[in-house]
């Protein structure tokens, strides 16, 4: 069987690239792609770490075959910074100390922008809610909330 | 391995109706994807029929409302008028895994990878839902509680599949719930899942009922017993004790880790008299 070959938007980019059926859409990322910053966790579905927007909506992308994008838009987490300029969410989770090992953290960035955007006041629970899909090993989460909700404050300010 | 992503439910038909070997429909994906990678399936053909606009539709129909079996949890949810007519099918598809996995997971999907537990399936039985199917022969319409037949067994013949869901039309003063238990708050398989649909007179009085449970049986069950034991009462506590009673005496649950056979039985009665309770409440309310 030959290969897939897609066509896509990713982070802006228009990107073309070939896939075997099998593949997901994080296996493109991080072998074909070289986009690294999505990681693999699971690879079921369940810790998150592998989080992106496909065409605006919070997905895992080891839940995605990389032949289902052709003509989708992909987002990850190496869009979210603006060139030198970090997105306040990542700057408080840095001031906030809201990582250690880092291996969940491009997914709690990517699901956490994705929150804000369409709740720009979440409450705790709120907040808790929609991350309940990344799971972190090493902070306990509080750090991650306060640093959700920090950022949330920030970006309402503008 | 193959994969497809036929536009039209004749091209869908003809790709699954050809196939040889092991093959899949693919709506969201977060089960059969899940499934590959532990190779538990291994089909050597995918059909993705989420290019079918049959299958992505939320519509009114027919009075009723048409929903395509590859929309999404999180497409349900944002809908503007659906969680007011059926509040208690858009809360079951929302009670399934997290965010990443709304924004993926879909009502076809939760019916078609033929789990007991899955949450929609009774949320739908309940809303008397029927499943619209398409075929080498046509299409056929089959209420969703005749479509599973036991765990990952489903009544599709080959070629076969789910396009979409027809939700009957509303009377005034009717409504619906679902309610789960987890031993979390978020994030977990049913132990038991209940849902009821009911309409109430000008009296307050409940004409009509449909009660389902599942995850207590190898098939999620449409209890008619149960539903008889509350219409014609105002959902009293005695027609609350009818109504915990004819459902326990439907459960025949299984011992696992989740749950064990007495407890998943108990459970059962209590979700089904509190989703009523819910329905009745958002009923006279509606």
């Amino acid at each position: 069987m030959a290969k897939h070959h897609i066509e896509a938007t990713v982070n802006g980019d228009a990107v073309e690239f070939l896939c075997e059926t099998e593949d997901t859409l994080l296996d493109v990322l991080r072998d074909t792609l070289q986009l690294t910053g999505s990681k693999e966790g699971c690879a079921s579905g369940d810790c998150g770490a592998c989080s992106v927007m496909l065409d605006g909506r919070l997905v895992c992308s080891c839940l995605v075959l990389g032949c289902e994008v052709g003509g989708r838009r992909v987002d990850t987490i190496e869009g979210v910074a603006k060139g030198q300029t970090l997105h306040p969410l990542q700057q408080k989770f840095l001031e906030h100390a809201a990582l250690q090992c880092g291996i969940c953290t491009p997914g709690f960035i990517v699901a956490g922008k994705a929150l804000l955007e369409q709740n720009p006041n979440p409450t705790d629970t709120e907040i808790r809610y929609w991350l309940a899909g990344n799971l972190c090993r090493c902070t306990g989460y509080d750090k991650i909330v306060t640093a959700v909700k920090d950022a949330a404050v920030a970006m309402r300010k503008g | 391995m193959r994969y497809e992503a036929p536009d039209s439910l004749d091209g869908a038909v003809a790709l699954l109706a050809d196939a040889i070997g092991e093959t899949r429909v693919l709506a969201g994906g977060t089960d059969l994807l899940v499934q590959m990678r532990a190779d538990v399936v291994g089909p050597e053909l995918i059909v993705d029929i989420k290019k079918i606009p049959e299958t992505r539709v939320v519509a009114e129909d027919k009075g009723g409302w048409r929903i395509g079996a590859a929309v999404t949890g999180a497409e349900l949810k944002e809908h503007p008028r659906l969680k007011q007519v059926w509040p208690g099918v858009v809360e079951a598809a929302n009670l399934i895994g997290s965010t990443q996995v709304q924004g993926r997971a879909t009502l076809g999907g939760n019916l078609c990878n033929g789990s007991p537990a899955a949450d929609s399936v009774p949320a739908l039985i309940a809303a008397g839902a029927v499943a619209t199917l398409a075929g080498p022969r046509g299409r056929r319409d089959l209420p969703v509680e005749n479509v599973m037949l036991a765990p990952r067994k489903l009544a599709l013949t080959k070629g076969e599949f789910v396009v979409s869901f027809l939700l009957p039309p509303r009377l005034p003063r009717s409504s619906d719930a679902y309610l789960r238990f987890i031993p979390r708050t978020e994030m977990d398989i049913a132990v038991v899942g209940a849902g009821v649909s009911l309409t109430v007179d000008e009296t307050g009085t409940i004409s009509a009922a449909r009660v389902s449970l599942g995850a207590v049986a190898p098939r999620v069950l449409l209890v008619p017993d149960a539903a008889a034991a509350i219409v014609g009462s105002r959902l009293d506590r005695a027609a609350q004790d009818r109504l915990e009673a004819a459902a326990r005496a439907a459960c025949s649950p299984i011992d696992d880790k989740r749950g064990t056979v007495e407890f998943r039985i108990q459970i059962a009665g209590v979700l089904a008299r509190r989703a009523a309770l819910i329905a009745l409440d958002r009923a006279r309310t509606s």
